[in-house]
């Protein structure tokens, strides 16, 4: 297809249906969608696309909508959908079901912030409160990565070795109702990226089993135990995926972690999501000045991969991690896991600062005064609103 | 009735209770089947327990457990993949009256309208059995649970209504005491296209504090006195009576069930409310009857030779 000129929501919807269309040589795809803000462009799409073996229901709600794609899974077909905020809590019962259930999904999360009070804007804490759900999660920084990170966590959930779904969320509005220019790959392309689907839980009729049904502890442990184990196989899935990716299509997407100039770096900035972008464009004009400032873009947030992140950081002695979302009563998501990754590194001066929350602006000017702060600290302190006062 | 439990939906060695009409509608539902494995959406609930301890499972058949209020969701999407290979098994979503007439309304209300190819069949036992017995909208006026101790206060909702007003190809309630005109209506189900739904009042000794060698003769008189009516809806207009009240009195059907001695129960109000029901019903099925040929299809099981009266007593 080439390069167009499209919204997040435009170029999401498109390569999901066209992962959905990989499948049609096999047992098809299929899925339930609902529509909620910023989403809603998504499950228009898929509900409007002709797809040579599959369809999309227009469930009546979200917990519905993530019924049907358990239903659909199971069946073999590959299957995903589109959800944020609320709708995504309305669909937590069947978020976790489906993850429990090892069944290889993709959901994109516009992400919004959770009301009431009513709020439409970006804030991560929709997908972060999935965090315990068994779904692997990613935080795409641009329209481009949002492409190429859909079409990578398929690869990686469907591979025998993970079988989980995958959260793959962009800011909503920021990226799903901007438009930019976005390389959408050609159906051939993604057909030799992502093979058909395997299921090996896929109900067959000749085989009766009642997939999901009562477990004691001892079996409900081993069952934990291999979520666990099959979260442990994500970096090298990914490290393939990405080798594959770049083979197949020619750029080469980040993993779980981006390094930037960390190699000599005396702070580093930790960041997710868009507001990577922001620090990024920070860190350079800092480097410019001759000072080591370096970043940290987290993409995967789980599994959490914590030798990965304290190696990215590298030898830096300030750490700043920047929180679109709050805990309420523990901080930034992003920080509380940095914190226990860097658990070992006593040298450290680690600031978490929470910002942009409910779709506030983050601006250079917000992340250059958190670099102050930070350059400024004698030592770790709690997570901290910023700026201390929102204007 | 070995062949049953040999060629069935359920196999031998499950661990439901003495008494449990749902049982027996399995293994009935199992014979209408006639070999075909269905594929099962089955949400928690003691169908779930009937299953057993996974990977072992009662069931002759595939299934997966779903969320409680889930199984015509997961049924629709289960269905359109099967069709998209084209594939013809049936989905069954086989589920109680929890999962239907409360926590799972929305889901089977959406699915119905959608006419998802789906068969749901509801084993209504009018409780929430599976944790104890706490009350639904399908527990009738009048009668005790843990959670309406002094007999419930509000009436049993009418789910058939519901589904007849979503114009379903087909809907119809089953009597566990009428084995032929059970066979025939699933069998009649498994013929059809659509979103099609089976109620079946299902005794639960355990709830309902009756003796666990009566559920068939309970039923019989819940069909008798006129409180469990007996029929078929086809596309939600056309209608026919199945089974007809023959004059048994409900405080027969109340007295064998401890459930009902209760300071709630009026007996009178039920009466007139079977009576308003039956009054309603046959001016449904006069004004709009089934034809004789979607009654009575696809094999030779007739329908049976309906009875004495119309007429309950009032």
């Amino acid at each position: 297809m080439g390069t167009v000129l499209a919204t997040g929501n435009q170029a999401a919807g498109q390569v999901l249906a066209m992962a959905g269309e990989a499948n049609r040589s096999a047992r098809g795809c299929g899925g339930g969608a609902y529509p909620i803000t910023p989403q809603t462009e998504i499950a228009e799409y898929l509900t409007g696309h002709q797809f040579a073996k599959g369809s999309f229901v227009t469930a009546e709600s979200e917990h519905s909508a993530m019924a049907v794609c358990i239903g659909a899974s199971v069946m073999g077909a590959r299957s995903f959908t589109a959800s944020s905020s609320n709708g995504l809590l309305y669909m937590t019962e069947n978020v976790f079901a489906a993850g429990y259930c090892r069944l290889p999904l993709v959901m994109v999360v516009c992400n919004r912030t959770i009301g009431p009070p009513w709020n439409i804007w970006v804030d991560q804490g929709d997908s972060l409160a999935m965090r315990d759900s068994a779904w692997l999660q990613f935080y795409c920084e641009s329209h481009q990565d949002l492409v190429d990170t859909i079409l990578l966590s398929f690869r990686v959930a469907e591979d025998e070795r993970v079988l989980l779904p995958a959260m793959v969320a962009q800011d909503g509005f920021l990226i799903s109702h901007t438009a930019m220019r976005v390389d959408i790959p050609e159906q051939g392309e993604v057909d030799r990226y992502l093979p058909a689907l395997r299921l090996p839980q896929r109900l067959r009729p000749d085989h009766p089993v009642l997939y999901g049904s009562i477990t004691l502890p001892r079996e409900t442990e081993n069952h934990r135990r291999d979520l666990e184990a099959a979260m442990a196989q994500v970096p090298i899935v990914l490290a393939e995926a990405i080798d594959e990716f770049e083979s197949v299509f020619g750029r080469r997407p980040h993993g779980a972690f981006s390094a930037e100039q960390t190699a000599d770096a005396d702070a580093v900035l930790v960041a997710s999501s868009t507001m990577s972008r922001t620090a990024r464009r920070v860190v350079e004009r800092r480097r410019a000045r001759g000072e080591k400032i370096g970043l940290v873009g987290a993409k995967l947030f789980r599994p959490f991969l914590r030798p990965e992140l304290v190696g990215a950081i590298g030898s830096a002695k300030r750490v700043a991690v920047l929180d679109r979302n709050l805990s309420p009563g523990s901080g930034g998501i992003f920080w509380n896991e940095v914190a226990v990754s860097l658990r070992q590194r006593a040298d450290v001066v680690l600031q978490g600062y929470l910002m942009g929350l409910g779709g506030g602006d983050v601006t250079d000017g917000h992340v250059e005064a958190a670099l102050d702060d930070l350059l400024g600290l004698a030592e770790s302190g709690e997570p901290v609103f910023f700026p201390a006062r929102v204007a | 009735m070995n062949a049953h439990v040999a060629d069935g939906l359920l196999r031998a060695g499950n661990a439901n209770c003495a008494g449990c009409g749902m049982t027996l509608g399995l293994r009935w539902f199992g014979e209408a089947l006639a070999g075909t494995t269905p594929l099962l959406a089955i949400p928690p609930c003691c169908a779930t327990v009937t299953s057993g301890l996974f990977p072992t499972t009662a069931y002759h058949a595939p299934g997966i457990a779903t969320t409680f209020a889930s199984s015509a969701a997961v049924g629709s999407g289960m269905s359109r993949v099967l069709r998209q290979n084209n594939e013809d098994q049936p989905v069954v979503c086989w589920t109680g009256d929890g999962g239907t007439y409360d926590i799972g309304m929305a889901t089977l209300s959406a699915a119905a309208e959608r006419n998802e190819d789906v068969i749901y069949v509801c084993y209504d036992n009018e409780i929430y059995g599976n944790t104890g017995g706490q009350r639904s909208s399908a527990t009738p006026m009048g009668a005790k649970t843990t959670t309406s101790a002094r007999g419930k206060v509000e009436r049993k909702k009418d789910i058939m209504a519901i589904m007849a007003a979503h114009r379903v190809p087909y809907a119809a309630s089953l009597s566990l005491a009428h084995h032929d005109d059970f066979v025939r209506k699933v069998k009649l189900a498994l013929g059809l296209g659509g979103f099609r739904f089976l109620l079946m009042l299902s005794p639960c000794p355990a709830g309902w504090k009756c003796q666990p060698d009566e559920s068939v003769a309970l039923v019989r008189m819940a069909v008798g006195c006129g409180i469990y009516p007996v029929f078929e809806v086809f596309d939600g207009v056309r209608y026919r009576v199945n089974v007809r009240p023959d004059g048994t009195p409900l405080e027969d059907y109340l007295a064998r069930q401890k459930r009902f001695k209760s300071e709630g129960l009026d007996v009178d109000f039920l009466q007139a409310d079977v009576s308003a029901r039956w009054t309603q019903l046959r001016a449904l099925e006069e004004a709009s009857p089934a034809e004789d040929e979607e009654c009575a299809t696809l094999d030779d099981v007739q329908t049976p030779a309906v009875a004495v009266s119309c007429e309950v007593r009032s």
